[in-house]
């Protein structure tokens, strides 16, 4: 159970200081807690409400592998001179969450950050919870563990002090790194002691059970929600000090590069090695068998690894091996073809996925139907830092380094790729030159053991090239999304059908029966928020001929980009405001009844459980309201300018964004100002979330403008930032606005790092019609009008 | 035996002069402030200067550093108090980082040239460095704060 927390109700009253109920209440609460210490319990003098009980609320980390552990002997350790030691569990790529998790214990225990180290984990679970950084979860799933081994281990302070001076642990109050002593008037005295002096007796206690912590109340924070904290590895990232995967350096080290098949499931058919082993400084040459198992999950490709005393030396080798492949039959994959085959199931009925009504008898009586295709490429992740891990294996114990998403996975896998037991691999966990879900798969990882293996233990670095990243990827899907709207005499929509095609994520992991699961469903797609009638929402096969992964905001991209679109162009046909339009689709204030609208019963809820997480149509309208207020919706612009906007409800966030779209005289479409509106919940760092909305939102701008990766003869036809372009300096959204809803207190924590991306993508499409009178319906769709 | 001086101390070569300054600096003398994005010339993560100039180490040869000066970013300013470095700190614009000192060397030698860039040259000078995590907006803020001064 756990992870949430909300205030409790009239049945467990909050805990105020001076009243005599609270007083009653409270006693019986720490009586509880330092029953086992013996410890004398009398009432807390302090502020009122500076502290209050709260109870977990539920959230999806329930069902995710190792769930949470909230022990302060696991994430917080301080030395004896006051030093404070906080674990960071999940893995940095970006977001600030190394930060931001280690900041909620720090302000719950109070202590003071200037005197805070953050130390990352290795990959453990069982020891620290789960650990995939990835699904914008960690806040989501770990803000209220923080919160609960910080509060935990204040009262342990508190008790250790009170141990020492022989009072009542009510007359001790930690704050600012030290726990001072109050008088009887609660006042606080000239006494105190350092965490430092307080750490022995302190991690001696039991740990209090949760249901007998205090928790600060948000005027108490000094940390949570307040200004702008800056990341820990600020400094060390200016003075180019940070640790990223390629920057482990180990005695003797030898680096290596590799040769894959350009087609998945391509094997080598015969190589010769002679000519790269001349190459000076080629040490040795090893094949390395791909996994051919079906499915693949994260199995590596196969392939010649050359290993040198330098990566120019290793790249050299691969460039002069000689090596004939045998493609197999993922070679018919052609990206034209595919495309073609996949408007055609998009143009038939497809698998019913979610059915609200009577859809059909709304289209037969339809005044006019509406119907558009929005066509959407693969796209990969191509995260900055290319894809690196070392490892080495000294007397049977295999030690790695790698920028892992999902580092306790990984290490599993390791371990049964050395055919060692677990406890003999260590995953260290560098930080992440960016991951948006390429570095949830751990082949390259899994690879640099074996190559070490093959070497007998010797510490090598596995570098993937910005060409193997693009070529070898887990690709995002590549998609047809068909919208068809029932419109009535009176301008009415009656009815909405949603049709998806897209080679699914699950055929990674699962053997491909052609059709999205759940997870795909449940992002934008069967919930889409609409006060429509009659919905139907439909799924056309589509077989995978590559491998399918994550790509930061996954399947809301093709889904929100084609929902969003719809709208904005249903909007214009039915000469009605677009954002007038978007609110009366979304109808009246509600909370969504998935039963009543007819999803499917396995609706995946971002993972969190529906009654804590509902849909909640006041809160999307809200920041739709709040992002067109602040970008000025409605203002009247020059000629080819124009305002687009589109929003949506996402890892239980929700986001509207409103793009300003200018077109130059030479037709490129320019991106002077964008508004986005947040309301995640209760946060933590509220400069990071804006940073991430900042890049969210030039992420966007790649995807919509530049980034697709398409496939020929079974292999990927780009091979670096020169034909799978991106955004850059001289074609970003200049000025990124973000405003983040303050929610009312206990509003629980939604993700942060991907809902950003799509209702950018479709309010920058939306944008482009009103400045232009075109419309995308593909994406990539170029910079260019 | 032909050296370069890198950051401050003079280094000796024996090796391919072929080799990218890239390489010779993070696997030969593990200065791995400098990062490897592209190896193509195209990202900018591999920006160091030589003789002042920001150059891509991915492009530019040990051969060609050869007799020259060239400085990466652990030999910008040994304390990290370079205006650029600070400015950068004062706006937090790191996001994952990976990118970021390849901005600040292309940056600072922007600044070095012409202490009071346009947008125009901001933008120009730039747009050879891709960050992915989208931190531009950032960064051009930061450009005009360390020219005016941090
Ligand atoms: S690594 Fe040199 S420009 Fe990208
Ligand atoms: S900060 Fe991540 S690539 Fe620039």
């Amino acid at each position: 159970m756990l992870q949430y927390f909300e205030k409790e109700q009239e049945s467990a009253p909050k805990l105020r200081a001076l009243s005599a109920i609270a007083k009653v209440d409270r006693r019986s609460v720490l009586n509880g807690m330092f029953a086992a210490t013996g410890m004398l319990v009398s009432v807390r003098v302090s502020p009122a409400e500076a502290l209050e009980h709260l109870v977990p609320y539920p959230t999806g980390a329930a069902d995710m592998p190792d769930k949470t552990v909230a022990d302060p002997h696991v994430f917080v350790a301080i030395d004896p001179d006051g030093l404070v030691s906080i674990v960071a569990h999940r893995s940095e790529m970006g977001t600030g969450i190394r930060t931001s998790l280690p900041m909620v214990i720090c302000d719950e225990m109070g202590a003071n950050w200037e005197r805070v180290r953050i130390v990352q984990a290795p990959g453990d679970e069982p020891r620290y919870g789960n650990q995939d950084t990835d699904g914008s979860r960690s806040t989501r799933h770990f803000i209220q563990p923080m919160r609960q081994c910080g509060a935990a281990m204040r009262q342990m302070l508190e008790a250790a002090a009170a141990a020492k001076w022989g009072v009542d642990a009510s007359l001790c109050r930690a704050k600012n790194h030290q726990v001072i002593l109050l008088g009887k008037d609660g006042s606080e005295t000239s006494t105190a002691l350092g965490f430092g002096d307080l750490a022995a007796g302190a991690m001696a206690l039991p740990v209090p059970a949760q249901d007998t912590l205090l928790y600060k109340t948000p005027s108490e924070f000094t940390l949570i929600g307040k200004g702008a904290t800056p990341i820990t590895d600020l400094r060390a990232i200016t003075m180019g000090k940070a640790g990223y995967g390629a920057d482990v350096r180990l005695p003797g080290m030898k680096y290596a590069v590799m040769s894959r098949p350009v087609v998945l499931g391509g094997k080598v058919k015969k190589y010769d090695a002679v000519k790269a082993l001349k190459v000076p400084g080629v040490e040795a040459v090893h094949e390395l068998a791909g996994n051919e198992t079906i499915p693949r999950k994260f199995g590596i490709l196969g392939g010649i690894a050359v290993v040198g005393n330098s990566t120019y030396a290793a790249m050299r080798g691969r460039d002069a091996l000689e090596i004939e492949w045998d493609d197999g039959p993922n070679v018919s994959y052609d990206s034209v073809a595919f495309d073609k085959e996949m408007t055609a199931t998009a143009s038939q009925p497809g698998k019913v996925i979610r059915n609200q009504g009577d859809p059909d008898s709304a289209f037969a009586n339809a005044k006019e139907i509406f119907s558009a295709d929005y066509h959407a490429q693969h796209m990969v992740q191509a995260p900055m830092e290319p894809l690196v891990a070392v490892a080495r294996i000294v007397d049977g114990k295999a030690e790695v380094w790698a920028p892992a998403q999902s580092p306790y996975g990984a290490r599993k896998d390791i371990a049964a790729a050395l055919k060692m037991p677990i406890e003999n691999v260590t995953l260290h966990v560098t930080l992440l030159g960016g991951g948006f879900g390429r570095k949830s798969a751990w082949d390259f990882i899994i690879e640099a053991a074996l190559v070490s293996q093959k070497l007998g233990g010797t510490p090598v670095l596995m570098q993937w090239t910005r060409e193997d990243d693009i070529r070898h990827g887990y690709y995002h899907t590549v998609s047809v999304e068909r919208i068809e709207a029932a419109i009535d005499g009176s301008g009415k929509v009656t009815g909405w059908r949603h049709r998806t095609v897209a080679p699914s994520i699950i055929s990674t992991f699962k053997e491909d029966d052609g059709y999205s699961f759940p997870i795909e469903y449940g992002m934008g797609f069967v919930n889409t928020p609409f006060e429509i009638p009659n919905v139907r929402c439909e799924n056309g096969k589509a077989m995978a001929h590559t491998r399918i992964g994550w790509f930061r905001s996954v399947s809301t991209i093709p889904h929100t980009f084609a929902v969003q679109s719809a709208v904005g162009e249903l909007a214009h046909k039915l000469g009605r405001d677009p954002k007038d339009f978007l609110l009366e689709l979304i109808g009246s204030d509600r909370k969504l009844d998935p039963k009543a609208l007819g999803f499917p019963n396995d609706f995946w809820n971002y993972g969190d459980p529906y009654d804590a997480f509902p849909i909640d149509t006041a809160r999307l309208k809200n920041v739709i309201n709040l992002a067109a207020a602040k970008a000025g919706w409605g203002k009247t612009l020059p000629e080819r300018q124009g305002l687009g906007i589109a929003a949506h409800c996402a890892w239980s966030s929700y986001v509207a964004t409103v793009v300003h779209v200018a077109i130059d005289a030479d037709g490129k479409i320019r991106i002077p100002e964008a508004t986005t509106a947040i309301d995640c919940g209760l946060y933590i760092n509220p400069e990071r979330i804006r940073a991430q909305l900042e890049g969210a939102a030039v992420m966007a701008t790649s995807n919509t403008f530049y980034s697709g990766i398409t496939f020929k003869r079974g292999a990927v036809e780009q091979s670096n930032f020169t034909d799978y372009n991106v955004a850059r300096m001289s074609n970003y959204p200049q000025k990124v606005n973000v405003h983040i809803v303050d929610a009312p207190a206990g509003t629980h924590t939604g993700g942060v790092g991907e809902p950003g991306v799509a209702p950018f993508v479709g309010a920058l499409c939306n944008a482009i019609f009103a400045a232009s009178q075109k419309r995308v319906r593909s994406l990539p769709a170029g910079d260019t009008i | 035996m032909p050296t370069i001086s890198i950051n401050g101390e003079n280094k000796n070569f024996s090796g391919d002069p072929d080799m990218p300054l890239l390489w010779f600096v993070r696997d030969g003398l593990n200065l791995t402030g400098t990062k490897f994005g592209c190896g193509a010339g195209v990202c900018g993560a591999c920006t160091v200067h030589v003789d002042g100039v920001a150059v891509r180490s991915c492009q530019t040869t040990v051969g060609q550093a050869l007799g020259k000066t060239v400085t990466t970013i652990e030999g910008l300013s040994t304390t990290g108090d370079h205006p650029v470095q600070r400015a950068w700190r004062q706006l937090n614009v790191p996001q994952c980082g990976f990118c970021q000192a390849g901005q600040i060397m292309q940056a600072a030698a922007l600044i070095a040239k012409n202490p009071d860039p346009s947008d125009a040259q901001i933008v120009e000078v730039m747009d050879g460095n891709i960050c992915r995590c989208g931190c531009y907006q950032r960064i051009h803020e930061a450009i005009r704060l360390a020219a005016g001064g941090v």
